[in-house]
């Protein structure tokens, strides 16, 4: 019953946003734009921490690789085709995801968290360091890739309105996307080895290759999100593979309920609206942010999307036993 | 039946409360700009800069300087009452280009002003120039903002990073100064400054020993003081700011270096950082735009001014912001404060010469100052001005399309 | 000795002294990790608290080792304070959760500061007994108080092993690292211990930042850079063992060192090479216990 309710409101939810560009202003859609691809970042993240149990410091890693990858492909002054370089950029970042991971992963529990930010932070260092990256005063992404094929042009990425859609199709694209590959044998896997993996290779599951996977996919989605990230303002620089970026993601995904999908997505509308707005109301507003936090921790245990489950499961539990 | 009438009550509260903060959330990103009215006569000058974390004091200086500027000639530019949007830019390179669209699209103001660290710098420029907004930078030194990346509609009040190492360079190898190594962090700022030192040192006959550098923000500097020791160069020219700045000249005199081998710096070495340093900095000459006791009435009204509106002493980050606000004066007096002038309003930005503080200076074709840059010495807690290191320096402004 | 020589052995010894400083802020971050099981992020922010009292203590009372007398009370309360309101509700909660709590710590402690501190860079003077230097070689002189502050995280490190190792105290808090449930059973009040574990972390790091002040300076976002290689320090040498993080200490701050000389364009990784590389071979640190 829970799955009804949460599917209904979501479904309102997007109409909304399907909806607000009709009201919204620039600010306002390109804002939503930037949330919206954190969103599929956040996604990509829970995919590892909410389903399969490994909680990885070191995301940002992807993104960013997608982002500097955007540069890469792009020519100085001419755009690069979207489509050709997001199949570049899909295969460059599985294959990253799949050699990291397999070192990583022999890692569990804490030591994963640190080496997963040890690969991190050797990304940013590098790029800090590299000349021909533009170092640590970042590079221009001077066009926005087109989405031409042949002659036809279905949309414009410099167009913000538009950009704001293609941004939307696609949280909900990876939304579906992950929803059906958790719900698959190989989801149920990767839960199950969330919940006891021991049990599961005792079952005769090979548990390294169903997290490894996991792993991979996580990391090429979060490259896509860094790639249109890095789209929206034609500017990258080392700080997309930050262990502060990391941890914003993190916050997202626990903050909004890990373990269920929708979680991040509300989790990162609401942190990036709460910074937003208490950025512009006091110097010292991370004082306010920290308490928000806090608090947000010690009353939500199961982040917002938990708090809504417990309020409709709590009450007709209740109702039935009367 | 009454679970399932208490079931869909609940199931239509949660929808109803779900769609509600959702759509709360996304409206209240919408409402404020829907209820402005009367934007007519203000011009919205959007600061952005460092409010908190390393670099908070100096964003405040750069503030509080540029609303004193233009609140002595009656609060007004262009005969347009003025409205300053603040931002806090954190010094986060990743949100650099966010923040700056969120001045420029959502409070839609007609200048940006932005910022200190030069991290955050390009992703400022970028949506300025994106959007084509007016913006003037009153500190970061990064050089390719008035070289390849120099465009019509982007300022500096400040300066260039190659501009005071240069001159430090040239007055090493004026003091005879035969062999020198350069010692910075290992990024865009620290790489410019250092080789800029070494131009201008090279330059003037002299020989490098060549360029340390270690990770930033790193300040573990044992190893390399180690290394400078065994180098035994003649002169050591180090660039650091803030805490990076304390701690290196207390460990330079501690390691015994200062009393075989000079160390020089461009001012921020010894900038807001003489009382920490205490008597480690004493006698360091360094080099920069400006200095203390410069002895002319400009800097003295201005310093008591600045004094009398702050309870704070001026530094050069005050000045800076003190000359944006001059510079923004006299562009916008000149076309009545009319936005849409925008060729006439960039063309008397450009013939502006700034009465400064630091000295009268003039914009070179890519929009850099044109300044003295002055040698200074420590004494007590002051950089003392001691000479004119090189007159009218302008930046080579190379790869910039408009020089 | 050759001037090559002597040079070495002074890298060395650079590397040998921030080592030990490390290991006095990582220690505390491996106790209450090993024994209370909590991953604090704030940790590097007390370290930052230590400076800052210190810096104002000193600015009131004159003599930095007053300041500490002082201030080491004061952290430890804090340090109390924080538990109850705070870290009391996470014990039994997911690692994650306490990560996203004490993100938001450091968050209030920095705004904290800059409210009351307000946001330059200081510094504390050296205190005069120990404000001289001592030639090496070559020009090249060491200054005493660098000495002084290995010599007292050297004391903290044996004092720690005597602790840990040789008292009723230390039995408990190594029972609880290896079993929690251990400890009701021997009739040991583990919301005691845990409270006493934590402060004491907390005030390790204090105090690192109080003895380090006067060579390291003090000014707003100190605390993060340590924070960071802390938590490298704890996971090379593994969660929870104090010898580990003493050796790990060690081992960084010499390929910290020899990094910056031998390879600087990558300096900024070496550490996390390190890490990596280890964790690769072992990967629940040098002395850690395999989950």
């Amino acid at each position: 019953m829970n799955q009804r309710i949460a599917r209904a409101s979501f479904l309102v939810a997007l109409i909304l946003l399907a909806l607000i560009p009709l009201i919204g202003d620039k600010y306002e859609l390109q804002l939503l734009s930037k949330i919206m691809l954190m969103a599929i970042f956040a996604m990509s993240l829970d995919l590892l921490v909410g389903f399969t149990g490994l909680v990885s410091l070191g995301h940002a890693a992807f993104f960013g690789l997608g982002g500097y990858l955007l540069w890469f492909l792009s020519p100085q002054y001419a755009a690069t085709n979207l489509w050709l370089s997001l199949v570049e950029v899909v295969a460059i970042a599985a294959v990253t995801a799949l050699l990291i991971g397999s070192l990583v992963l022999r890692s569990s529990g804490v030591y994963f968290i640190m080496v997963t930010l040890a690969f991190a932070q050797m990304f940013f260092y590098y790029t800090t360091g590299a000349k021909w990256l533009g170092g640590s005063d970042g590079a221009y992404i001077y066009v926005r890739p087109s989405a031409a094929i042949f002659d036809w042009v279905p949309f414009n990425l410099a167009n913000y309105v538009q950009f704001y859609y293609v941004a939307l199709v696609l949280m909900i694209g990876v939304f579906l996307l992950l929803r059906m590959i958790l719900r698959s044998l190989f989801g149920r896997a990767i839960q199950g080895v969330k919940s006891n993996e021991n049990r599961l290779r005792s079952l005769g599951f090979p548990t390294f290759r169903y997290k490894l996977a996991s792993f991979v996919i996580a990391g090429t989605v979060a490259s896509l999100a860094g790639y249109f990230s890095a789209a929206q303002f034609g500017f990258v620089n080392p700080e997309l593979f930050g262990w502060k970026l990391s941890g914003e993601v993190l916050m997202m995904v626990i903050l909004g309920g890990m373990g269920t999908l929708y979680g991040p997505i509300l989790g990162a509308f609401v942190l990036v609206l709460v910074e937003t707005e208490l950025a512009g109301m006091t110097k010292h507003w991370l004082l306010p942010m920290g308490l928000f936090v806090i608090l947000a921790v010690l009353f939500l245990p199961r982040g917002i999307a938990g708090m809504r489950l417990r309020l409709s499961f709590g009450r007709s539990a209740r109702e039935a036993d009367a | 039946m009454k679970t399932a009438s208490v079931r869909s009550h609940d199931r239509r509260r949660v929808l109803k409360g779900l769609a509600a903060g959702v759509g709360a959330a996304a409206i209240t990103t919408v409402l404020p700009t829907r209820f402005s009215i009367g934007q007519a006569a203000k011009l919205k000058l959007g600061l952005m800069l460092p409010y908190s974390g390393t670099y908070a004091a100096l964003g405040k200086n750069i503030d509080d300087a540029l609303r004193l500027a233009i609140n002595e000639k009656g609060g007004k530019l262009g005969g347009r009452d003025v409205e300053y949007v603040t931002l806090d830019d954190e010094s986060d390179p990743a949100k650099s280009a966010d923040n700056a669209n969120r001045l420029v699209t959502r409070d839609k103001v007609d200048f940006l002003i932005g910022t200190v660290s030069s991290g955050v710098q390009l992703g400022i420029n970028k949506v300025a120039t994106d959007n084509d907004v007016m913006l003037v930078i009153p500190n970061a030194g990064v050089t390719v903002a008035t070289r390849d990346l120099c465009a019509p509609n982007v300022f500096r009040t400040s300066f260039s990073n190659w501009q005071p190492a240069y001159a430090m360079g040239v007055v090493a190898a004026k003091q005879g100064k035969k062999r020198a190594l350069a010692i910075s962090w290992d990024y865009a700022a620290g790489r410019e400054s250092n080789a800029a030192f070494t131009e201008g040192f090279v330059n003037g006959g002299g020989k490098t020993e060549g360029e340390l550098y270690l990770p930033f923000p790193q300040v573990e500097f044992q190893p390399l003081l180690t290394q400078i020791a065994a180098a035994k160069p003649e002169v050591v020219y180090a660039f650091f700011a803030g805490g990076g700045a304390v701690k290196f000249v207390k460990d330079y005199a501690a390691a015994g270096l200062r009393a075989n081998i000079p160390l020089v710096g461009p001012g921020f070495l010894t900038d807001g950082t003489l009382e920490a340093q205490g008597e480690a900095a004493e006698g360091l000459e360094t080099t920069l735009h400006y200095a203390d006791g410069l002895g002319n009435p400009r800097d003295d009204a201005f310093r008591a001014a600045f004094k009398k509106a702050t309870n704070r002493d001026a530094d050069v980050y005050a000045v800076q912001g003190y000359d944006t606000g001059l510079l923004l004066l006299s562009g916008l007096e000149a076309v009545k404060g009319d936005m849409k002038a925008r060729k006439e309003l960039i063309a008397a930005m450009e013939k502006t010469e700034i009465d400064s503080p630091r000295g009268k200076f003039s914009l070179s074709k890519s929009h850099n100052p044109i300044q003295d840059i002055y040698l200074r010495r420590v004494k007590g807690l002051e950089n003392r001005f001691v000479s004119v290191a090189v007159k009218a320096l302008a930046d080579p402004g190379t790869g910039c399309k408009m020089a | 000795m050759s001037d090559g020589l002597i040079f070495f052995l002074i890298q060395v010894l650079n590397g040998i002294q921030y080592g030990l400083l490390l290991f006095l802020v990582a220690s505390g971050l491996t106790l209450v990790f090993g024994i209370i099981g909590i991953i604090n992020l704030a940790h590097g922010s007390f370290y930052m608290v230590g400076a800052y009292i210190a810096f104002s203590l000193v600015r009131a009372t004159g003599t930095l080792w007053l300041a500490i007398l002082i201030g080491l009370p004061l952290t430890m309360i804090l340090g109390v304070a924080l538990e109850l309101a705070f870290f009391r509700p996470l014990y039994r909660r997911d690692h994650l959760y306490q990560v996203l709590l004490t993100y938001g710590l450091i968050l209030v402690l920095e705004e904290t500061r800059s409210i009351l501190f307000g946001d330059d860079v200081h510094g504390v003077q050296v205190p005069a007994l120990f404000d001289f230097s001592i030639p090496l070689s070559g020009g090249l002189t060491y200054p005493v108080y660098r000495f002084v502050i290995s010599a007292i995280c050297l004391l903290v490190a044996l004092g720690m092993y005597f602790v840990i190792q040789r008292t009723r105290l230390g039995m408990a808090i190594r029972a609880g690292a290896s079993d929690r449930e251990m400890l009701q059973s021997l009739g040991i009040d583990a919301g005691l211990l845990f409270r006493f574990v934590l402060a004491a972390g907390l005030t390790l790091a204090a105090f690192a930042g109080m003895i380090a002040a006067p060579v390291a300076s003090v000014f707003p976002g100190m605390g993060n850079q340590i924070l960071i290689i802390s938590f490298v320090v704890v996971v090379i040498g593994g969660i929870g063992s104090i010898k580990g993080a003493f050796i790990a200490s060690l081992l960084i701050g010499l390929v910290d060192t020899f990094g910056q000389i031998w390879a600087p364009q990558i300096a900024g990784m070496t550490v996390y090479v390190l890490m990596a590389a280890i964790l690769l071979w072992r990967p629940a640190g040098l002395f850690g216990k395999r989950a």
